[in-house]
Order: C-alpha cells, then structure tokens, then sequence
C-alpha cells in the first residue's frame, strides 16, 4: 500500500515540507510507496514580506509571486483544487476540483492565516492594510501623497503575521517622511491592544524608547471597538482620530479547520513540540494554522516543516518520531529605511534585539531575494 | 464566590498559551457577548493575573473572582 502525505496549503510552510519530503522520502517515493501530494487554490506562490516595502514604493507585489509549479519538487503531486472539507475520522477531504474524496494516511493543514477586518465594524472601509496585496497597493496610493496630518498604525488584532511589521512600519514611515522633508507636518501613533508595544516584554522594552525617540505616539490597552468619520472608539472608551489609518486587522485561520473539529477561529490546536494535531490522529499543522503561540512568521514555518518532514519520514518507515520543535523564531527588524535589527528566540530564550545597523538591513534584503532557495527546500 | 456559582456567557480555554495570549483571547471573547455577561478566562500563564486586572481596570470591565486550582486559573470578568 502507498503511503498518502497531504499536504494542505501551498505557502512557505506547505512549499518547504513538500520538497523537504521530497528529498528525504526520494526512495520511497520513485518506488511508488508514498506518495506526496500538495494541494493549493492558487498556483502562484505567495512571499508575503514583500508587501511591507510595496506602500512606501521600493518593490511590486509580482516581486513576491512564483509559480508553485517551479518551486515544488517534480517527485510532489501538485493539484490546484480548493479543499472544501477535512474529515479526520475517514481520513479524506473534500474538494471543489474532485468529484472522489482525497484520502491521506498523513495529512499536514498548513493553511496559514486570512484576515478578517469585517469583525470590527468601519475597518474594513476606513482601514488600510499591508497585509494582503490589494491592501498594500492602495495603501501605496494613499501614502505616497500623504504629505500632512495624522498617521495611524493600529494592530487591532493579535495574533497576526509577522508580529515585527508594525513596529517595522512605523519606523520606515518615521524615517521615510524624514528624508522627504515631511515628518513636521505629519504626526505618527501606533496603538497596540495590550499595555505595552509589543506581545513579546523583551521587544517592547526594545522598541518604547526608540519610538519615544523618534516622536511617535504610543497607545497602549488600545482596541478599536468601531471606527467611523475618522475616528476610532476603542472598547477602553478612549477615542483617537487620523486622516490615515493603517491597521493590522484581526486575523483568522481557515473555517473548515474549525468545522473539522480541529480548533477555534481556524487555528489547529498542536502539541506545540511534535507539531501533531490534538483533536485527530494523523494530522499535523504548522505554521500560521498552528496554534503554538509562536509569532506567526515565516522563519517559524520554514523550521517547523523541517520537524514534521523528519517525524512523518520516521513513521513512513516505522521508527518512533523523535524529531521536535523548540519554538525557534528568527525575524529581521527594519528600524528605518536603511537600517534594521534582528532577533532570535525559541521557547526556553527570549529574544535579545541586536543593535540596529545598515549591514543587518542589507542581510535582511538580501534574505528576501534568497528566500526563493528556501521555498525550494534548498536553503 | 467558586467557578459553579457564577453564570458565564463564555468560557475562553487558554491554558498553554504564552502572553500576552490569554488576555487577547480575552479580549476577543469580550468584544463578541453582551453588558452584563461573564466571560471566564482559563490561563495558567502567571502574568495573566497581572495583565487581567491592569486591562479591566482599563477598559472599565469588571474582574469579579480569581480561582486557583492545581495547574491553572480560571479568572472571570463581567463586560461593563
């Protein structure tokens, strides 16, 4: 009997487990033992960081996009369907491109994140975002000629993606509207729902005096209940008023991750360390779709996949599964545009920001354009 | 006051989350009942007997009673 590896989801998570498989199962896989099939409902790839430098001009949101085609190891089926369904119990799914279920003996939900402005009532109207490419490009037009007034970056929700971009987008737009001679006349807030800047304590202990540096407002215990003609009510019962409003809306998972009895609002509920899913056998998540409580980043899929591809290899071959996951996070931080920090932590060690400086911005850059080795499994 | 005496609109499972986790979750529960409804938080994040209350007290939400049991809390608070 083939063994059936399902991969759910064709981001970075789904795109370095699939040639990950690929290269560690080869044997078994050109013997016609397992199969590895990566189901996707885009044939594109997506590399979402780029969307951060897309509204102040320095890059287009096709520099993030390639074919899956050409990304994924010839030995992994690759099917462009939408999967509609996951039934744990039968081990199969259903989908809008397959009249017969798909059947898994291993599946991987790497489904990641969607956002989800409509819980908050005026932000999807009033709110702009760089968290999508739509988002990012109309966000383009509006700030490239935002000359004067109040800029507001709001994270109205949490968890969300790269929990580093918004402190990243205030400090780019800070030294951005500087080098244009435009910072006097325009005021900057970030708001964050918590009582300090950041989720992590040791990032915001980082972040608070560089902001306070740079003349830029803080609000803290901040969450927009309803925003409505330029201003947000915040469920605190303050309100703060903007001529543009950059949120970071609040995320979700996918509803058929729910709806499979998997977990809440999308996300899959893990052992944290084996990356298994807690609520049926056979299933791993990872990634944005892994409730873990690590940021939802990039660098975090990309080890993650690296865990779940050793673990089910193991199993394919009938050994014990020893391979786990230690929380190990790695972001760059851009602290303007031509300087940036970066930290490294998993669960056990806090992060410790390195002092910002122009080669860490490069390297960061540099990363960007590489990144295309790591989707390919090869970096 | 104990956990069965009080009637919860919500009850937000959070243990295993890291901060500032529970209290967002919190948060999220909060915004979806209505004035008057007890939303109870189950954490066994230790902050989250800090971050709770500072965030009550903020948003003008009532924290009615803290339990404490072997390996969690389960902290209950009344939407304002």
């Amino acid at each position: 009997m083939t063994d059936r590896i399902v991969i759910l989801g064709g981001g970075t998570g789904g795109a370095v487990l699939a040639n990950n498989l690929a290269e560690r199962l080869g044997p078994e896989i050109d013997s016609g033992d397992v199969q590895v099939t990566l189901i996707n409902d885009d044939p594109e790839h997506v590399y979402k960081p780029v969307w951060l430098y897309v509204p102040f001009g320095i890059r287009e949101p096709e520099d993030g996009r390639r074919p899956l085609a050409d990304l994924v190891d010839d030995r992994v089926e690759l099917k462009i369907d939408r999967v509609t369904e996951i039934d744990p119990d039968a081990q199969q799914l259903r989908s809008t491109g397959e009249v017969a279920p798909i059947r898994y003996d291993k599946l991987v939900v790497a489904t990641g994140s969607t956002l989800a402005a409509d819980e908050i009532p005026g932000l999807a109207e009033a709110g702009h975002d760089y968290y999508s490419e739509s988002g990012a490009t109309d966000l383009r037009e509006e700030l490239l000629s935002f000359s004067e007034g109040h800029l507001v970056l709001s994270v109205v929700g949490s968890p969300h993606m790269c929990p580093a971009a918004p402190l990243e987008f205030v400090f780019m737009a800070d030294d951005w509207l500087r080098e244009r001679g435009l910072r006097e006349d325009v005021e900057i807030t970030y708001t964050y729902p918590i009582q300090r800047v950041h989720g992590n304590p040791h990032i915001a202990e980082w972040a608070r005096p560089i902001m306070d540096d740079r003349d830029i407002n803080v609000e803290t215990f901040f969450n927009p209940e309803e925003i409505d003609d330029g201003t947000i009510q915040t469920m605190e019962g303050s309100e703060l008023s903007y001529d543009l409003l950059v949120a970071i809306p609040p995320h979700r998972g996918l509803d058929l991750v729910t709806e499979a009895g998997l977990g809440d609002r999308g996300w899959v509920d893990v052992d944290k360390h084996t990356l298994e899913a807690e609520h049926a056998e056979n299933v791993y998540a990872l990634g944005d779709a892994a409730a873990t409580g690590v940021p939802k980043a990039g660098s975090v899929a990309h080890y993650q996949a690296g865990v779940v591809s050793q673990r089910i290899a193991s199993e394919v071959r009938g050994r014990p599964a020893t391979a786990t996951y230690d929380g190990k996070t790695l972001c760059f931080v851009e602290t303007g545009m031509d300087a940036a920090s970066y930290v490294e932590f998993d669960y056990e060690h806090p992060p410790s920001p390195a002092p910002p400086s122009e080669k860490l911005h490069w390297a960061k850059l540099a990363y960007n354009e590489s990144y295309w080795l790591t989707a390919r499994g090869l970096l | 006051m104990t956990e069965s005496e009080i009637e919860t609109a919500a009850t937000v499972d959070a243990r295993g989350a890291a901060c500032p986790g529970p209290l967002m979750d919190l948060i999220g529960a909060i915004r979806d009942v209505e004035s008057g409804d007890v939303v109870c938080l189950l954490s066994d994040a230790e902050q989250s007997l800090t971050d709770v209350p500072e965030w009550a007290e903020e948003s003008g939400n009532e924290l009615l009673t803290v339990d404490e049991t072997d390996d969690h809390y389960a902290l209950y608070v009344e939407k304002s």
